[in-house]
């Protein structure tokens, strides 16, 4: 589904956010991200997002090299990912329902079909009873939860989520990672950026990790039995 | 359909609708972020009002000035239409030439009309009118010569084409003088071709002001809209979705500015009907102050809207395309 070959990222002040990174996840696999604050974890989801542009190597989504994307196709591309950020990246001044049907009236779904469909994926993130409200009446947790919302609502094959449970308690940040199972189980492609290092170790899904710019483990080798989230955590 | 995903449907072609229903989908959408577009300018009708105003003005000052050279215009051709070329013909002339010249000219499709005055007429008229009265009885001969009034048809009778018919006169065997007085004629044009250039140049100076003026408001709407623009970059919206709202801003900028305009410039020629109705009167002619033809009112509106879409055009393209998520 996501495939890295050789890609390294150098901004154009000249720090280097990733160095020769490889790794492949397959299609309906659901994989964390990790690494401390700093390590290339942001851009690595940008380059799939194509928010930003791989210095060297290919980005691959489905067999699709990135960089053959003209830059007016990436609103396509957008379309088939569905993006969850920390800060919500919600419109405070539209209601949920609002913010959920933006994707699907960009779309240029019928009002019907976006009705439908709104409600179906606020029923699954269980703010049916929120539609008519602004965001910024809601919670951390429920404003999550709009923006997952949002991300499925036109289902995506692909979620990535940065940080997705980075404002919330423990408790919270369970639910959060509970919905992203459930999509997985529908046959959605996940892919979680995180620091929280304990919500990864509760879970047994693969987890890469990455540390000033180089995947010092993608998840599959054999040594990662010796942990190293604790090693990075050092 | 999907560029990653073969076979995955995407929005429109959902739910298997027909061309027609898809046509109509893209109709309303377009009617509802018209409105939407409407609705913010309503919501913040202070500033509206305002650049709707600078842009009013800025059309109502060359539409003035184009209804006041229209006017010049009008009150000048109905001189034109007097132009008259008198022809002088040679004193040996017999009265049978000059009939049969009356009757040669008459079939030339340039001329109008033909007013004979035969030299005994003349000389009666200059008796009257000179007062010499009956010291012109003294005299041996008439030394009047017939003169030919030649009235050129419309087509004709413009200062080019007038002259045009006085050289083609001068050459006929009877004729020993030609005059046309066409001098001031073309001073006249003269003066209107300049008043129709400075209106133009003004024209385009403040067609030029609208369009940056319009321009840097939708900048600032953008700029208020970044968040707004971010995020929907993020869920995969294009540039031309994007860009429509403040396209139907500067659109709406336009049609109202013109309608604004429109008033204006009605208001003005009311104002100076009065004295101009004043003037005409004391010069005993019957000129009305013509106001915008429909057609007229009809192109000032699609300038303005025009100048509206120009101005949002520059500055959407300019700065959408600047906000990228980052």
């Amino acid at each position: 589904m996501i495939k890295f070959e050789n890609v390294s990222k150098t901004y154009s002040g000249g720090q280097q956010a990733l160095r020769q990174v490889n790794f492949h996840i397959e299609p309906g696999e659901m994989a964390f991200l990790t690494g401390h604050s700093g390590a290339g974890k942001s851009t690595l989801l940008k380059l799939i997002s194509i928010m930003e542009r791989p210095t060297v190597g290919k980005v691959l989504i489905n067999g699709h090299d990135l960089n053959t994307i003209h830059r007016r196709q990436i609103a396509y591309i957008r379309r088939d990912i569905g993006m969850i950020f920390q800060s919500h990246q919600l419109l405070m001044d539209r209601t949920v329902f609002d913010n959920v049907a933006l994707p699907l009236v960009i779309d240029g779904y019928s009002r019907k079909e976006i009705n439908k469909r709104v409600s179906a994926a606020l029923e699954m993130v269980g703010l049916r009873d929120k539609v008519r409200n602004l965001p910024i009446m809601l919670s951390g947790g429920e404003q999550q939860r709009v923006g997952i919302a949002r991300a499925v609502v036109n289902k995506p094959p692909l979620l990535l989520a940065d940080e997705p449970t980075g404002n919330l308690d423990p408790k919270l940040s369970m639910e959060i990672i509970r919905l992203f199972e459930e999509f997985n189980q529908a046959g959605v492609s996940v892919f979680i950026a995180t620091h929280d290092l304990g919500l990864i170790a509760r879970m047994k899904y693969r987890t890469l990790t990455l540390r000033q710019g180089q995947m010092i483990d993608d998840g599959l080798s054999e040594d990662w039995q010796t942990d190293p989230l604790q090693e990075d955590s050092l | 359909m999907s560029l990653l995903f073969k076979g995955r449907p995407q929005g429109a072609q959902m739910s298997h609708i027909s061309m027609l229903q898809r046509l109509m989908m893209f109709f309303v959408s377009h009617v509802r972020q018209a409105l939407g577009s409407l609705g913010e300018l309503w919501r913040a009708p202070a500033a509206s009002l305002m650049t709707i105003g600078v842009l009013g003005l800025s059309i109502t000052l060359p539409s003035t000035l184009y209804v006041m050279v229209k006017n010049a215009e009008q009150l000048s051709a109905g001189w034109e239409q007097a132009s008259e070329i008198s022809l002088f013909l040679r004193q040996d002339t017999r009265p049978a030439d000059v009939q049969q010249l009356i009757t040669r000219l008459s079939l030339w499709p340039e001329i109008d009309s033909l007013v004979h005055i035969s030299k005994a007429d003349a000389l009666e008229e200059f008796k009257q009118l000179s007062g010499f009265g009956d010291a012109l009885t003294h005299l041996d001969s008439n030394p009047l010569p017939d003169v030919i009034l030649v009235t050129p048809t419309e087509r004709h009778a413009s200062p080019s084409s007038a002259s045009r018919l006085l050289d083609k006169l001068r050459k006929e065997r009877e004729v020993e003088l030609g005059k046309l007085d066409i001098e001031w004629l073309e001073r006249l044009h003269g003066f209107l071709g300049i008043a129709r250039d400075v209106v133009g140049v003004v024209a385009l100076l403040l067609f030029l002001a609208v369009v940056l003026i319009i321009g840097n408001t939708i900048r600032l709407n953008i700029s208020n809209k970044r968040d707004e623009i971010l995020v929907m970059k993020l869920v995969g919206a294009t540039d031309a979705f994007i860009h429509r709202p403040f396209l139907y801003t500067g659109f709406w900028y336009g049609l109202l500015g013109g309608i604004l305009a429109w008033f204006a410039v009605s208001l003005l020629l009311w104002w100076v009907d009065g004295s101009i109705r004043y003037v005409s009167s004391l010069y005993q002619s019957p000129f009305e102050l013509s106001g915008l033809s429909a057609s007229d009112l009809l192109l000032m509106l699609a300038m303005s809207v025009m100048l509206g879409l120009a101005g949002s055009m520059i500055s959407v393209h300019r700065h959408v395309r600047e906000i990228e998520p980052r």
